[in-house]
This record gives C-alpha cells, sequence and structure tokens, in this order.
C-alpha cells in the first residue's frame, strides 16, 4: 500500500481537466504503454497564456493525480512561467509523492517541457541524447537534468525518478558514472567500451589448455589416462576423458576433485568442470 | 485497533486470509493458561507436546502423509529453502536445480541466489511456460540430467492459479534418482492432495493462506528422503528443525487442516461457482477484458484478468475506495518497475500485464459480494479508460473495424 496525500487522492478520485483539446496550441505525449505510464498533454496558447490544459494518463495514481494537478497549475501562466515549472513543483502541489512515484511527476513536466516545444515549434534535445536504459529508453540528458533539477546523490534516486535502471539493472555502472560526474560539475564522458573486468571466453580457453598441458594431462597420463578440453561455455569447462580414466569407477572424483579444482586454483575460482555426454 | 475487517470484500486470498474463527478459539489456551514448553518433562508442558502432536496427525491427514513425515517450520519460504538446500547439501557433486520461470520469489529468488554462491555453483534451468501459463512436459524431461540434485516446481500459481502436474512431473524425477519439491502454499486446502499416492519427497504449505496464522508453515519430507536441517539447534522436530515451537500457530494450523479437509467440497462447488461467476461477468460485460492463465486446469478461487490499456494500481485504489481487496501483477504494485514476472513469462502484452487484476475467493465469500462487485468494476474500467491516451484510439478501431 502507497502512502498517498489526501491530495493525490482527490486528484485521482476527481481528477481535473481530463480530455484533450481539440486543435491544440501545443502537444506533449511522453511515456509509453510497455513502460508502464504515459501522458497526453494538450494546451491552448492565447496572446501567450495557457488558457487550457487537458490531459489523457495512462499509469498508476500518482501518475493521474500528477498530471491533474499540473493541469491546474499551468492554467492562467504565461508559457515563461509555465516553462520553468519543475518536477518539484508537481509534487509539492500534491502534499509530497513516496519517493518510488517521483518519475511521476518527471513525467508531468517531461510532457509539459514537450507540449511547450511544441507550441514553439522546436525539437526538444532531450530524444537526441544517448540511450542509457533500454528497458525504459531514458536518456543521458534526462538523467543529467534529474539529476541536477532534484539534486540527486544515488543511483537509487535516479532510478526513483527517472525510472532509469529499474528493469534488468544493466545500466546501474553507466548511472554510477553520469551521477559522479555530474555532481562534481563535469561533463559526463561517452560510454566507454565494454571494460574487461572478467576474464574473456578466449582468454579461459588458453588458460586451461595451458594448465592442461602443464599439469593434469601428465598426471593422468602417468596412470594410462588422459583428458581433452570440449567446450568452455561461461563458466562451464566441458570436457573429455580418455584411456584408463574414461572406464574408471573414480572418474567423478578425478574430474571434481582434481582436475576442477586444479583449474579454479589457477585460472579462476568459478570453474565448473563437467564431462561431455557420450 | 479497529481494522473494519467486517466491511471489507475480501477477495485477496492468495495473498493470506482470515484467521477461522474456530481456529481463534483452538489456539487461546496455548496462548493463556498452557504455556509449557513441549520439550519438557513435566506434566504441564508435556501436555502441551501432545498437543503439538495432534496437530501434526491433523496436517498429516490433510495431505495424505504420515505425522512423522510433518516439519514445523515458521512459514513457507522457510519450508522451500530447506527442501532446496537440504537436497543441494545431500548431493554435492550434483549442481544442477530445474525450476520454473513462474515460481514464487520464496523459491526464485533463493535459485536465483545459487548461480552466484562462491565455490557452489549452481546451474538452474528455469521451464518456460506457455500462453496459458502451463508447463511443456517434453522440455522438463529434456531438461533432467545426469547432474540434477533437485527439482522445485510449485504445486499452483499464485498469481493465475494454473495448476501443474506435479505428480506426473515427481514420478519422472524419481525415474532419473532426483529429488522434487513442491511449493504447495496455494494448492494445499483448495485442492485433495494425497502423498501416500505420488513420488513427491519435499512439499512446503503456509498456515496463513489456509486460514490458519501467520508465521507457522510445513516442510513434508517423505520417509527415507535424505534431509540436513536448515536450522540446527534443539532436538525439536526430531532434530530436524531446532527452535523452541510455535505451539499456538501450530495447533491453529492443525485446526485449520481439519476445517480445510472439511470444506474441501465447497471450495471445489460453492466457491468455484462464485469465482466463475464472477469472471464470466466480468468477461462478458468488460470489453477488451482478458483471462491470464489455463481455464480449467486452475485452482477453483482463483481468476486474474487483465483489463487492456489502464493500470492495475489505479483499479485497486478505486476498488479500495468500496473496501473490495484484491491485488494486481501491475509494475506499481510488482514493487518493482516491472510488471509481473509471471505474465511476462507467459507473454501476457504490456497493454494487459498492468492492467491484470487477481480475485482470489474463499469460503467466506457470499454471492452478495460478488454481486456487489460485479456492480462496481465496469464504471471503474470505463472511468479510467476515459482518462487512457490508449483507449480512444483502441475504441475506434473496435467501432471501425469489428462490424460483426
Amino acid at each position: 500500500m502507497w502512502d498517498y496525500t489526501d491530495k493525490v487522492k482527490d486528484h485521482f478520485l476527481h481528477p481535473r481537466n481530463v480530455g484533450e483539446i481539440e486543435n491544440p496550441s501545443g502537444l506533449g505525449e511522453v511515456g509509453s504503454l510497455s513502460c508502464g505510464d504515459a501522458l497526453k498533454l494538450s494546451i491552448k496558447v492565447e496572446n501567450g497564456i495557457i488558457t487550457d490544459a487537458r490531459f489523457k494518463t495512462f499509469g498508476c495514481a500518482s501518475a493521474i493525480a500528477s498530471s491533474s494537478a499540473l493541469t491546474e497549475m499551468v492554467k492562467g501562466m504565461s508559457v515563461e512561467e509555465a516553462a520553468k515549472i519543475t518536477n518539484q513543483d508537481i509534487a509539492n502541489s500534491l502534499g509530497g509523492l513516496p519517493k518510488e512515484k517521483m518519475h511521476c511527476s518527471v513525467m508531468g513536466r517531461e510532457a509539459l517541457e514537450a507540449a511547450i516545444a511544441s507550441y514553439r515549434g522546436i525539437i526538444l534535445p532531450m530524444a537526441q541524447g544517448e540511450i542509457v536504459c533500454e528497458c525504459f529508453g531514458v536518456t543521458d540528458l534526462e538523467i543529467i537534468q534529474a539529476i541536477k533539477e532534484s539534486n540527486l546523490r544515488s543511483v537509487e534516486e535516479i532510478t526513483n525518478f527517472t525510472k532509469a535502471g529499474g528493469g534488468c539493472g544493466k545500466c546501474e555502472d553507466r548511472l554510477r558514472e553520469i551521477l559522479q560526474a555530474t555532481v562534481n560539475g563535469l561533463p559526463v564522458e561517452p560510454r566507454k567500451e565494454e571494460k574487461v573486468r572478467r576474464m574473456t571466453t578466449l582468454q579461459k580457453i588458453k588458460k586451461i589448455e595451458e594448465v592442461l598441458a602443464r599439469e593434469i594431462q601428465p598426471t593422468l597420463q602417468k596412470d594410462g589416462g588422459n583428458i581433452e578440453l570440449v567446450d568452455v561455455d561461461g563458466d562451464f569447462v566441458t570436457v573429455s576423458l580418455r584411456g584408463a580414466c574414461a572406464s574408471c569407477q573414480a572418474s567423478r572424483t578425478t574430474l571434481k576433485e582434481y582436475v576442477e579444482k586444479k583449474l579454479r586454483e589457477q585460472v579462476i575460482d568459478t570453474l565448473i568442470v563437467e564431462e561431455a555426454k557420450p | 485497533m479497529n481494522c473494519g475487517s467486517d466491511q471489507v470484500i475480501y477477495m485477496d486470498n492468495n495473498a493470506t486470509t482470515r484467521i477461522a474463527p474456530e481456529v481463534v478459539d483452538a489456539m487461546m489456551p496455548f496462548l493463556t493458561d498452557c504455556y509449557g514448553n513441549p520439550s519438557s518433562m513435566h506434566t504441564f508442558g508435556g501436555q502441551v507436546g501432545h498437543a503439538v502432536q495432534d496437530a501434526r496427525q491433523a496436517v498429516a491427514g490433510l495431505i495424505g502423509a504420515e505425522p512423522e513425515e510433518i516439519i514445523f517450520t515458521s512459514c513457507g519460504t522457510e519450508s522451500d529453502s530447506t527442501a532446496i538446500l537440504s537436497a543441494l547439501q545431500t548431493f554435492r557433486d550434483n549442481r544442477h536445480v530445474v525450476t520454473t520461470r513462474v515460481e514464487h520469489p520464496a523459491v526464485k529468488s533463493l535459485c536465483a541466489s545459487l548461480t552466484s554462491m562462491t565455490g557452489h555453483k549452481h546451474r538452474v534451468t528455469s521451464l518456460t511456460v506457455a500462453a496459458d501459463g502451463t508447463l511443456n512436459l517434453d522440455q522438463y524431461r529434456d531438461s533432467l540430467s545426469d547432474d540434477t540434485a533437485i527439482v522445485s516446481v510449485m504445486w499452483a500459481n499464485n498469481e493465475t492459479g494454473v495448476i501443474f502436474p506435479v505428480e506426473e512431473m515427481a514420478q519422472m524425477a524419481r525415474e532419473r534418482g532426483i529429488l522434487f519439491h513442491t511449493d504447495a502454499v496455494q494448492a494445499v486446502g483448495k485442492i485433495p492432495i494425497n502423498l501416500h499416492d505420488n513420488a513427491i519427497d519435499f512439499l512446503a504449505l503456509s498456515g496463513h493462506k489456509l486460514h490458519a496464522p501467520k508465521g507457522v508453515g510445513v516442510l513434508y519430507v517423505r520417509k527415507g528422503t535424505p534431509f540436513v536441517p536448515f536450522i540446527n539447534g534443539g532436538h525439536q522436530e526430531q532434530g530436524r528443525r531446532g527452535g523452541t515451537e510455535n505451539v499456538a500457530s501450530i495447533v491453529g494450523l492443525g485446526r485449520a487442516c481439519q476445517l480445510a479437509a472439511e470444506t474441501m467440497e465447497e471450495e471445489n462447488t460453492r466457491v468455484r461457482a462464485l469465482r466463475d461467476k464472477l469472471e464470466k461477468s466480468l468477461l462478458a460485460t468488460v470489453p477488451k477484458a482478458r483471462l491470464n492463465g489455463h481455464p480449467t486446469q486452475r485452482l477453483p478461487n482463483t481468476s486474474n484478468i487483465s483489463f487492456e490499456y489502464i493500470e492495475g494500481e489505479a483499479i485497486l485504489l478505486h476498488l479500495n475506495k468500496y473496501n473490495i481487496c484484491a491485488s494486481s501483477g501491475s509494475a506499481c504494485t510488482s514493487g518493482s518497475l516491472e510488471p509481473s514476472h509471471v505474465l511476462r513469462a507467459m507473454g501476457v502484452p504490456f497493454t494487459a500485464a498492468h492492467g491484470s487484476i487477481r480475485f482470489s475467493l474463499s469460503v467466506y465469500n457470499t454471492e452478495e459480494e460478488v454481486d456487489f462487485v460485479l456492480d462496481k468494476i465496469p464504471a471503474i474500467i470505463a472511468e479510467l479508460r476515459e482518462m487512457s491516451p490508449f483507449w480512444a484510439p483502441e475504441k475506434m478501431k473496435q467501432a471501425g473495424g469489428d462490424v460483426s
């Protein structure tokens, strides 16, 4: 159960300005069905003043409430004033939002930006950034703006505000880089090539072959057996036992207690050695 | 604290259930006068020990087991962890586990952690499900290998109610010398289970899903199955689970199992009829509503319906306004930003996954309640759809494209 303020509940249960303006002066559409929330905001501008604003929202209670509150806020404002509205303003007007739901207020601000841009006939730079979070299609420019606007200080906060990192979580390191650079007032460096953190499969194969040839094969050959490398898939090393080893009752023990142990010691300690199926 | 339980329409029984009044009555003496330790030598404690034994008998009776095959635990999750980790410790060389993509987090998260435990790295096969949430037994057979230590497959899915053929699957595992565990938390008490007749080695159940209190569970371990305790300590539960018994809850669970045996038929007739009425009416009266899960291979109490183009949390909060309790698989309710892993595994499109609502009934529900819910839902759905930017285009498409 989310702890919503009475204002959120009021805007959710009695939303204001639902609908679409025919022939709007500006139209902002953000979010998508797959993301779980989306907002279509249309505004009417007369003599530089926003005279009407309407919304359609797909999303949870706080998404609907944020949209409703936003339309109330902008009505009567000049376009210049409206352009200064931040997501925090939207959240404040609702008496605050649960931290996990702050992205709903960010969605409101983004839709407003998009509507104003469409009124002014300009294209927003946001969409042109580098896609950092592929699950929710969030760009680095959007993330940097959220960090600055809401003074974000952790990856978790970035996720709460922009949803970036809330899906598979693969972009967490990149989010940390962007956060660090932005907080320190530095420009964000373009994404570096995937760093070599672990051994590549090729490196593993070479190392495994080396250990097999240097230590394991000579030992097994003494007992009239031998071993061959069949495949390496991730941490799974498939081998085939030959000669005396192939029919030896203790082959499984040899494999686990000797071969696997040696390879773990000398190559990488996560390896799992398995015998090839006949 | 007054929770207003007399006003709510509770259709969230797969989350937890009301404690049966009979269960509370059975428990009361053990929360007041009968506070002895069941392990004590004196009569005062010993009689409490007898009550625990009676409860063990009652639990065994409901699932067709022997009393000594019943281990009381703290919850279903503990039972699941105990079973799976026991098997892995028994067969240390067998580093393969078979499970499904739609398990409860109790099993899913544990299995996910197995792949990264240093020094005991395990391979986990997570079986996929079809669009109706059912498993493919050929895929299952192929997944079993010589180094598989244990299979863990839920008896019935908590979100969709889909029932898996665990008895057949357990038999296939046994033929390969592989242990079989089932998380039967949702199935026990709702459908007949007889462990005498099948090859299941471990079974987990949870008290609070069948009208007993929270904080008590059971792990069934078939006689002769190798077992390594999860919690070591005193000699309680014959040394298989240390820790002083949660006596009152255990007694309550025993009573709840007796009641479940008595209401099993009602669950499968009257409750099923209520569920069917709710489901059929919603699917008939609400456009673009779809059932998630197999229509018949399913628990009698569960219905998971998607209302397309709207979001589940919003529906739940509107239902909440009328004191109707249900749950949703939408992102906003799953505690993450993505919709339920069960619906995603079934390939439910995003248009529908976010708008899924699970109704789960119990013997305490009435026809009046179902009628009340049926009366309220269509308007809620219509109101939220009017607000959805995706609904108007869909409505036009329907009006224009589907004239028949």
